[in-house]
C-alpha cells in the first residue's frame, strides 16, 4: 500500500435510494441497541435480553404505560411540528422551550385568575386563546427583529427561552401555596376549572390533537401556497424576492404559526396533563424536538416515527434505571448513545466511504 | 391521504399488538418472602416514590428506612427514584398500583397534589406522603400525611452547636459577640423556618448572646447554590453552620473552610471528618412499619402521624470527633426534659418577635391561597408545633428576633 495515499476517502453521494437510506438508519438503530446492551451489561451484569425486555416494558408494559408513551410522544411531536415550518424556512427557531412555557403560563394564569369569575367553558376558551396568543407573540418577537433588522434568530429565540423561564419562576413565587413553599401545586384541584375535558380517557385528547396537527402540517407544507412560499424563502431569499414574495411577511407569518402551535403545547401541558406550571414543565423537549424534526428531514409523517423512537427509548431507559437500581442519569446516557448513532448515520447517508487501494467505484459502507 | 391513513393504521396496529404481547409478559411470578409475624392476612406490597436518588441526603434517609423496614417485615417493595414533582409523580403512583402495590409513599413536598389525585383514583390503595399539609382537609380515607417533631431534633443539634460555640468562647478563639451561626435554607417555608428557629433556640439555650444569619437557595436540592450560600455565610463571619437543603453542598463548603457544621438527615462524618459535629434526622422506619402492619391487619391508620423522640422517629446521629467536652451528657439531659414535657422548644418566654412576647398566633394550618391564619397555636405558654390536633407538617413561620434573613426572594 502506498503510504502517501490515504486508506480511504470520502465522497458525497449524489443521490441515495430511499430503500438504502432506510436500511442505513435501521442498521444504526440496531447498532445503537447493541451498544446500549453492552453498556448496560457492563454496568449491571444482567443478560442483554432482559435489558431489551425492560426497555420495551418501560414503554409498553401495561395499557397505561402505552397510553402515556403515546401521550408523551404526541407532545414531543407537536413541538417538532411547530418548529418544522420555521426550519424549512431556514429560520433556526430554538425557542420552542420558551414558546411552550409562555403558552403554559398564559393558560395557568387564566385558570388562577378567572376561576371564580366565569364558567368553566369560558375559562377554557380564554385559556386556548391566551396560550396561542402568548406562544405566537414569543415566536413573533424574534421574527419581527429578523425581518426588520436582520438580527440573528438563533440567539434571539434562545434568549426568549430564558425570559420565559424567569417569568414562570417569578409567577411561581406569586402563586405559590402554601406560603414560602416555592410550588404552585395542582391548580383548581377540587373544582377542576380550566381542566381540559377528557376524551375517552385522560390521555387521548393530546394524542388526537397531535394527529390533527400532523396531518394539517403535512398538507400545509406540501400542498399550500404558503407552504411553498416558506420553502422558497428557505432555499434562497433572493429567489423569493425575485418572484415577489414578501420575505419579512413570510418570516413573521410562519413564526406566528410556529409559536402558536408551541402555545397549544403549553396549553395541553398545563390544562390537560400537569394542571400546574413549573419552570421545567417543557423538560427540554423544545430542544429535543429540534432533533426530531431534523432526523425526519422536516417531513411531518416521518416525525411520528422519530418522536416515537425517542420517547420509547427514554421511557425504556427510565425503566432500566429503576429495575437495575441505576441512577436516573443512566437513561440520559442511553438516550445520548442512541441519538449519537442516529445522527452519526446521517453521515453515511450523505457521504460514502471509498477504499482507495481497491480502486473500485463502490466502496464499502461502514456502519458505526 | 390514503397513504397517510395507511401509515397511521400500521403504526397503531403495531402499537396495539406490541402492547398486547407486553401485557402477556408482564404477569411475572411473585415469590412471597417470609413475612414477619407482626403482619396480618393482607399481603402488603409497598411502593416508594423519591424525588432524587441516594446522592441526596434527604432521599437517602427515606430509601434506607424503606429498605430496612420492608426487609425486616419480609414484604415486597419497589423504590422509584428521580420522580419530579409533577404529573410524572401521578403516573409513577399509577404504575406502582399496576405493579400490585397497595401501600404507596411519596417523600417530597411537591408530590402531594399528585398523590392526592392518585388516591382519588385508587380508593382501595393506601397512600402516604411525608411533609404534606392537606390530608386533614382532603377527607380521603386512603390519604395520609406524616412528619416528625424534627424541631426537637434540631433543638438538640442546636445544643451541641451551642456547646461548641461556648468552648470556642472559653478558649478565646472568638468573643461572645462573634458567636454568629449561619444557616442554609431552601425556601422561606414554614418547615424551614421552624427548623432554623428551633436550631437557633437550641444554640441560644447555651450561648445567650448568639445570633444567626439565614440564606435561601430556592431549591430543595442544588449543590452549587448550597455551597455558595454556605461560603457567603462563612465570608460573613459565621463561625458555625447548619442547613436545611438536601445536598452535600454546605457540609463540604464547611469542611474546606474549616468551619464547624451541623448537618441534616444523616451523618456527614465520613466526607467531613474535621468539621462535622452532629446531624439530626427523621428515622422513617417506625412510620413505615406502623403503616404496613396496619394495612396488613386491615386496620385504619392516622390521617396525620407525628413521630417523636419517643417513637424513635427523631434521632441524633453519633457525635463528630470535634464536639465540645460534656456534649453527650448535656444532650441526654435536654433530651430527657423534652421527652418528659418539662421543656418546650418554642416556649414563648425564650424568644421575642419585634421585641415583644408572642402571646397569641393564628397559624395557617389549613392551606389556602390567601395564607390565612386559621388556628390559635399558642397553648399553655408555648407554640404548639406539629400537634395532633392540627397537622403533622410544621406551621411555625414566625420571624423571631436574633435571626437575620439575608435574602427572602424564595
Amino acid at each position: 500500500m502506498n503510504s502517501k495515499q490515504p486508506l480511504f476517502h470520502i465522497t458525497k453521494r449524489a443521490d441515495i435510494s430511499k430503500k438504502k437510506a432506510i436500511t442505513i438508519r435501521l442498521i444504526a438503530i440496531l447498532a445503537a441497541l447493541i451498544f446500549c446492551g453492552i453498556v448496560t451489561v457492563a454496568l449491571t451484569g444482567d443478560n442483554p435480553l432482559s435489558i431489551y425486555a425492560s426497555i420495551f416494558k418501560g414503554a409498553f408494559g401495561t395499557a397505561r404505560k402505552t397510553w402515556v408513551t403515546f401521550q408523551n410522544m404526541s407532545i414531543l411531536l407537536l413541538i417538532a411540528l411547530a418548529l418544522t415550518p420555521a426550519f424549512k424556512m431556514r429560520f433556526w427557531n430554538i425557542g420552542g422551550e420558551g414558546q411552550v412555557l409562555i403558552g403554559g403560563l398564559a393558560a395557568a394564569a387564566s385558570m388562577i385568575y378567572l376561576q371564580d369569575k366565569m364558567s368553566n367553558g369560558f375559562v377554557i376558551l380564554v385559556m386556548i386563546f391566551a396560550s396561542i396568543f402568548a406562544g405566537a407573540l414569543w415566536g413573533l418577537i424574534p421574527a419581527f427583529c429578523k425581518a426588520k433588522w436582520n438580527t440573528n434568530e438563533t440567539l434571539s429565540t434562545l434568549m426568549m427561552n430564558y425570559i420565559a423561564t424567569q417569568l414562570v419562576a417569578f409567577f411561581t413565587v406569586v402563586w405559590e401555596n402554601p406560603k414560602g413553599s416555592g410550588k404552585i401545586g395542582i391548580i383548581n384541584q377540587n373544582t377542576h376549572i380550566g381542566w381540559l375535558p377528557d376524551v375517552f380517557n385522560e390521555y387521548l385528547l393530546v394524542i388526537l390533537i397531535a394527529v390533527i396537527v400532523t396531518l394539517r402540517m403535512y398538507i400545509y407544507l406540501k400542498f399550500t401556497k404558503q407552504g411553498f412560499e416558506l420553502t422558497v424563502v428557505g432555499e434562497s431569499e433572493q429567489t423569493a424576492k425575485y418572484v415577489g414574495i414578501d420575505v419579512g411577511k413570510v418570516i413573521m407569518r410562519t413564526m406566528i404559526m410556529s409559536g402558536g402551535i408551541c402555545g397549544i403545547v403549553g396549553l395541553l401541558l398545563v390544562g390537560s396533563i400537569n394542571h400546574t406550571i413549573t419552570t421545567t414543565i417543557a423538560g427540554g423537549q423544545g430542544f429535543t424536538a429540534v432533533m426530531v424534526s431534523w432526523l425526519a428531514k422536516f417531513n411531518p409523517l416521518s416525525m411520528v416515527l422519530t418522536s416515537l423512537l425517542i420517547i420509547f427509548l427514554n421511557r425504556g431507559a427510565g425503566e432500566i434505571s429503576t429495575r437495575f437500581g441505576l441512577n436516573q442519569s443512566f437513561s440520559d446516557i442511553i438516550t445520548g448513545i442512541i441519538l449519537f448513532f442516529l445522527i452519526g448515520c446521517e453521515f453515511f447517508i450523505n457521504y460514502k466511504i471509498v477504499l482507495t487501494h481497491k480502486n473500485r467505484e463502490s466502496g464499502k459502507e461502514e456502519q458505526a | 391521504m390514503k397513504k397517510i391513513s395507511k401509515l397511521f393504521s400500521v403504526v397503531l396496529v403495531l402499537a396495539m399488538v406490541l402492547s398486547l404481547c407486553a401485557c402477556g409478559n408482564a404477569a411475572a411470578g411473585t415469590t412471597a418472602a417470609t413475612q414477619s409475624d407482626k403482619l396480618g392476612e393482607t399481603v402488603v406490597k409497598a411502593g416508594f416514590i423519591c424525588l432524587h436518588d441516594e446522592n441526596s441526603t434527604y432521599d437517602k434517609n427515606f430509601i434506607d428506612a424503606a429498605k430496612a423496614t420492608c426487609e425486616a417485615l419480609g414484604i415486597e417493595y419497589v423504590i422509584k427514584t428521580g420522580i419530579p414533582e409533577g404529573q410524572e409523580c401521578y403516573q409513577t403512583a399509577c404504575d406502582l398500583v399496576d405493579e400490585g402495590c397497595n401501600f404507596i409513599f411519596a417523600d417530597s413536598f411537591g408530590h402531594e397534589d399528585y398523590i392526592i389525585e392518585a388516591a382519588k383514583k385508587f380508593p382501595e390503595v393506601q397512600f402516604a406522603h411525608a411533609t404534606g399539609t392537606k390530608a386533614h382537609t382532603e377527607n380521603l380515607s386512603n390519604y395520609h400525611n406524616a412528619f416528625a417533631s424534627i424541631y426537637e431534633g434540631r433543638y438538640l443539634a442546636g445544643v451541641v452547636a451551642g456547646l461548641k460555640l461556648q468552648e470556642m468562647i472559653d478558649n478565646g478563639e472568638i468573643t461572645a459577640d462573634q458567636a454568629k451561626v449561619g444557616y442554609v435554607g431552601a425556601y422561606t417555608y414554614a418547615e424551614v423556618i421552624s427548623g432554623y428557629t428551633s436550631f437557633f433556640l437550641g444554640v441560644r439555650s447555651i450561648v445567650p448572646e448568639a445570633t444567626m444569619e439565614v440564606t435561601f437557595t430556592g431549591s430543595w436540592y442544588d449543590e452549587t447554590a448550597e455551597k455558595e450560600g454556605a461560603q457567603k455565610l462563612i465570608d460573613d463571619g459565621c463561625v458555625l453552620l447548619s442547613q436545611h437543603a438536601d445536598s452535600m453542598g454546605a457540609p463540604t463548603a464547611c469542611e474546606t473552610a474549616g468551619v464547624y457544621d451541623v448537618s441534616y438527615n444523616g451523618s456527614t462524618a465520613s466526607a467531613c471528618p474535621n468539621t462535622f459535629l452532629v446531624s439530626s434526622k427523621i428515622n422513617w422506619s417506625p412510620y413505615f412499619e406502623y403503616c404496613i402492619t396496619a394495612i396488613s391487619n386491615g386496620e385504619d391508620f392516622a390521617t396525620d402521624y407525628i413521630g417523636s423522640i419517643a417513637t424513635g422517629s427523631v434521632e441524633l446521629t453519633d457525635l463528630g470527633s470535634a464536639v465540645a467536652e460534656g456534649t453527650e451528657e448535656k444532650v441526654a439531659e435536654v433530651k430527657a426534659a423534652l421527652e418528659s414535657g418539662d421543656l418546650h422548644v418554642f416556649d414563648i418566654t425564650t424568644f421575642t418577635v419585634g421585641g415583644e412576647e408572642l402571646s397569641t398566633y393564628m397559624a395557617d394550618v389549613d392551606t389556602d391561597p390567601a395564607y390565612e391564619g386559621d388556628h390559635e397555636v399558642i397553648v399553655d405558654g408555648f407554640f404548639n408545633e406539629s400537634a395532633v390536633a392540627f397537622r403533622s407538617a410544621p406551621y411555625f413561620d414566625v420571624r423571631i428576633d436574633g435571626i437575620t434573613l439575608l435574602d427572602e426572594q424564595y
